[in-house]
């Protein structure tokens, strides 16, 4: 493999919900050897200085070193056994570097005085190189140093401390109660990921950080061989911003839902969502196929946070409607002529969209971006109007701001930092509403609970999108569990049909752990905030088949 | 020293598995220089390189396993290594489905290195930048695109004898060219394992041209249609089918292979007569590594052939468990064409559109294998054995077991992504909306 190892999964299990594979960005290391730190601030800043110091001697105008070390447990299972745990450490120092006015990029896992310093000779001479074919000049937008400063992760209990065996035999009971409940197969994961970075720029910043990110799920599968049919359900939990404590269970963080159903806030009861998923998948296979046509739908945060970011979060990156992922992820429906208009209707007046890195438990959130700038919020549509995007420190100009937004991160040490995705979240109703009494207002709809197969064009017009859980509404009432169900919409049309938003106590975040962008792809993780929405008059379409 | 030769590799191995105290071990041994330039708005954006190399010892005691990393490569450190992967296989959890390590074998050798891939340096990667934005800039045409070049070794060796080792190269070029004012897109990708064989001016050209035909695309009704899917989009359906044919899941009744009632569909005509693919390391445009990272042999194996599926991919565990010889998934594949270039199968058709790539293909039904997806950069309408007009992005769902079951025609496979595949020609291929994108 390039650069990177990937765990590759079977297409029955987690594969098949991410259509890709699993990265892991390091190499395999001991426990213990992830419980020892490499090097305190002290010696992290003079490292540091070291590169910022190098890169000027060789003529570079401004020059930022990430010193990063990337942590990673996996726990992979099935039914009674433990397939696979994965201990993986990434250690390493990326140098960036603008000199004749383009950047410049290197990076190495020689963190000694002369490997650093050659690293950073490198970094200066590939944007040499590059400048004589370069025709835009970076334009960065001022950032004063905030000096030495540290940031951590609000966590309980830190995950990489607590026992494997406690984790595996959390896994084993998951996959024990699924199975006694009615599951054929079961595969279920923990992702744990700590980063810790220290920044250092020539604006007078050294950054420690310590981030912390959770990610438990499984997929129940229920298998009718006689009928040839089986039905996957996978678990409705969310990656966080969190430590262990999110598995917790805490009533108090529960949302109860119309027929038995349970949403999770910020603590995650993953044995009850087994037992759950295991029934679900059992009703799934004799679930009724969906009737094509136009239906109101009820969507609940754990499902409308995929649709959030594909459909807004990612088309209003300001690099993709610059076109600089135009070879790779593509452009974007909401060019800059629309959004200097003031008026171009995104969505109805109830969609209010926000960007931010601060709120609390998500996966966007940190103290400071990668390349030094303090996170905020700030927002994108406002009162469904397109008001703004996301940008970093070479692209505000272009917006007329001169304060970059904070959304720039690097997946590793050796990856160069670009635009990523900040938590995108849509603000909940202020009418008092709750998902029982959405529904009554529903003649004819579908509510959606999860996340399923999702597909959308590279400007982000079109998109279809599937779930976990479908259940038929009939004159404000759940009738029965649909299945062969998929929405396809159109961005604009899709925002403006938003009819009613459940109000801040139904309001849960949603989250991709591992969403790809770039050349070479780099993951990021990222939330999505949100209360249950209605849709009315999406486009459903039937997607059973028969093969031979 | 991130590319080891055969020799260097092997004592090290060698001075690894003489600290063994465990009752298995192996050790892989891997090492890689990856550079590469990335460019958009006809200017460069990023662009860097980076070297690899990293020892990864698995200890095994019984059916208890525990692996530890190292990139330092001392005698104390190695030693170090492998007492640590040791000590975590004595504390880890016993893996009833482990197997025992293989013993020696004669693994095939493949010619997956170039050294021209080996020599590319910053400049290199700067002028196919420049051959690709130059002409793009000349036509009031936007390019965007990404070079990237790789040399790299894999050895592997255990306590019972095994040991083998490759070294390959590949370089991977895709440019987009869009239209100064948005209105069309082209796309080309090529990739080698040889760079000389690589001409990033000629191929910029394709989307050049793809770009300017592409502008003002009309909509067409969706519904089903004739489709003539150029290898790049073909291969994106037949590699998903071909990373499902695990034979586990079909055995376990979760799989689009899986028999109603029980059972395999294995050895059933499922496809087109004329479907054939196979793997096979040795083939000289898409050569692979002789050996898979288990240690288990490649082989030239049949998959489909006459549209009837021959293999299914074992894990060494289930093929015992099942009594069948425990044939390792593909690492590359090759479908079997025709003898007609594209333009010919365009000539052929009397109405059908032309499809360059598709785009964020994903899984719909693991039972029928359906995926969705959307046409992109170059999709055109073909009446009467010629291009007519371009047309607006299409969604698709489709199977590709329904697909190549629709077939109409097959041209010269050529290499896409490291596998060998003709451009197809399919019938009642279902789109089912319209896409805005362009």
């Amino acid at each position: 493999m390039k650069r990177r190892d990937f765990i590759q999964l079977s297409s029955m299990g987690l594969g098949a919900m991410m259509g890709a594979s699993i990265p892991v960005l390091g190499s395999v290391v001991p426990l213990e050897q992830m419980l020892d730190p490499k090097a305190d601030a002290a010696m992290k800043k003079k490292m540091a200085d070291i590169a910022l110091n190098a890169a000027k001697a060789k003529g570079a105008t401004y020059t930022d070193v990430r010193i990063g070390r990337y942590l990673q447990q996996y726990l992979f299972t099935r039914e009674t056994k433990v397939q696979n745990i994965v201990n993986a450490e990434s250690y390493g120092v990326g140098i960036r570097v603008i000199a004749n006015g383009t950047w410049g990029f290197a990076a190495t896992s020689d963190v000694s005085t002369d490997g650093i310093a050659k690293c950073a000779e490198t970094a200066v001479a590939i944007a040499k190189a590059n400048a004589k074919i370069q025709t835009e000049p970076v334009v960065l937008a001022p950032q004063k140093g905030v000096g030495e400063v540290a940031w951590k992760t609000p966590i309980q209990k830190n995950a990489f401390e607590i026992p494997v065996q406690q984790k595996i035999d959390l896994l084993m009971k998951v996959n024990g109660e699924a199975m006694k409940n009615g599951a054929g197969f079961v595969t279920s994961n923990l992702f744990f990921v700590n980063e810790q970075k220290y920044f250092a720029s020539t604006d007078g910043s050294y950054i420690d950080q310590d981030i912390h990110r959770i990610w438990p799920t499984f997929t129940v599968t229920a298998v009718d061989k006689q009928a040839g049919k089986f039905k996957s359900r996978d678990a409705i939990s969310s990656p966080m911003g969190m430590g262990y404590e999110y598995l917790d269970g805490l009533a108090s963080e529960k949302i109860a839902g119309p027929n038995g159903l349970v949403g999770y806030r910020n603590s995650y009861d993953m044995v009850e969502d087994a037992i759950m998923a295991a029934k679900q998948a059992k009703e799934k296979v004799t679930a009724k196929s969906v009737i094509p046509g136009k239906y109101d739908l009820v969507l609940d945060p754990n499902h409308l946070g995929l649709t959030i970011h594909e459909s807004v979060g990612h088309p209003l990156e300001l690099d993709r409607v610059l076109g600089y992922e135009a070879n790779y992820a593509g452009t974007s429906f909401a060019t800059l002529d629309k959004w200097k208009t003031k008026s171009f209707n995104y969505g109805s007046k109830l969609v209010n969209i926000v960007a931010d890195k601060t709120q609390p438990h998500t996966l966007g959130t940190v103290g400071y971006d990668d390349e030094g700038v303090p996170c905020k919020e700030w927002d994108l549509i406002k009162d469904g109007i397109l008001v703004n995007y996301q940008a970093i420190r070479d692209q505000v100009n272009i917006l007329g701001e001169n304060e970059s937004h904070g959304c720039c991160y690097a997946d590793n040490w050796n990856s160069v930092q670009f635009q990523r995705m900040p938590n995108v979240s849509l603000r909940p109703g202020k009418e008092k509403l709750n998902v029982q009494d959405m529904i009554k207002g529903v003649d004819k709809g579908i509510y959606i609970i999860g996340r399923g197969s999702y597909s959308i064009d590279q400007q982000r017009y079109n998109f279809q999108f599937g779930g976990q859980l479908f259940y038929e509404i009939k004159n404000g009432e759940i009738v029965g569990m649909l299945d062969d169900v998929a929405y396809q919409s159109n961005t604009q049309e899709f925002w403006n049909s938003c009819a009613q938003i459940c109000d801040k106590d139904d309001y849960r975040t949603f989250g991709s752990f591992f969403d790809g962008k770039g050349q070479p792809s780099q993951v990021s993780a990222v939330s999505h905030g949100s209360a249950t929405t209605r849709f009315n008059g999406v486009n459903v379409i039937n997607t059973g088949r028969k093969i031979g | 020293m991130a590319i080891l030769t055969k020799e260097e590799a092997k004592k090290i191995i060698d001075k690894v598995l003489a600290f063994s105290k465990a009752d298995e071990m192996s050790v892989s041994l891997t090492g890689s220089r990856t550079g590469n330039i990335r460019y958009a708005r006809n200017s460069v954006s990023t662009s860097g390189e980076s070297y690899d190399l990293a020892l990864a010892v698995t200890a095994v005691y019984g059916k208890r396993s525990g692996t530890s990393t190292i990139n330092e490569f001392d005698d104390k450190s190695l030693e170090k290594t492998v007492r640590r992967a040791e000590e975590i296989a004595k504390l880890a959890p016993e893996n009833p489905e482990y197997m025992p390590m293989l013993g020696p074998h004669t693994f095939v050798e493949s010619n997956t290195f170039a050294q021209s891939t080996a020599n590319i340096d910053p400049d290199y990667r700067a002028k196919v930048a420049f051959d690709s934005i130059d002409p793009c800039k000349k036509k009031n045409l936007t390019a965007a695109g990404y070079l990237e070049d790789t040399t790299e070794f894999v050895a592997m060796g255990n306590s019972k004898g095994l040991f083998a080792y490759n070294k390959s190269t590949s370089v991977d070029f895709s440019v987009t060219v869009r239209s100064a004012d948005g209105t069309g897109s082209g796309y080309v990708a090529r990739d080698f394992n040889d760079s000389s064989k690589l001409n990033a001016k000629v191929s910029t050209e394709i989307a050049m041209q793809k770009a300017m035909a592409s502008v003002s695309a009309k909509a067409l009704e969706p519904g089903k249609y004739t489709v003539i899917l150029e290898p790049t989009a073909a291969l994106d359906l037949i590699q998903n089918m071909m990373r499902s044919i695990d034979a586990r899941s079909a055995d376990e009744g979760r799989s689009f292979m899986s028999k109603k009632g029980g059972g395999t569909r294995l050895g059933e005509k499922l496809l087109d007569e004329r479907v054939n693919i196979y793997s096979d390391p040795t083939n000289p445009d898409a050569p692979n590594a002789g050996f898979s990272m288990d240690g288990r042999p490649q082989e030239k194996t049949t998959w489909i052939e006459n549209g009837v599926f021959k293999n299914l991919a074992y894990t060494r565990y289930w093929a015992q468990k099942q009594g069948v010889k425990a044939v390792p998934p593909p690492g590359r594949f090759i479908m079997q064409g025709g003898r007609q270039s594209l333009e010919e199968l365009i000539k052929s058709t009397e109405k059908g559109i032309l499809v360059t790539r598709f785009w964020y293909i994903r899984a719909v039904d693991p039972q029928t294998l359906l995926y969705t997806g959307l046409t992109r950069d170059g999709t055109f309408y073909i009446e009467n054995g010629k291009i007519k007009y371009p047309v607006k992005n299409f969604r698709f769902n489709e199977s590709p077991i329904i697909m190549l079951n629709n077939l109409e025609a097959m041209g010269v496979p050529t290499r896409v992504r490291g596998n060998m595949i003709p451009p197809l020609k399919i019938r009642d291929f279902t789109f089912t909306s319209l896409s805005d994108a362009v």
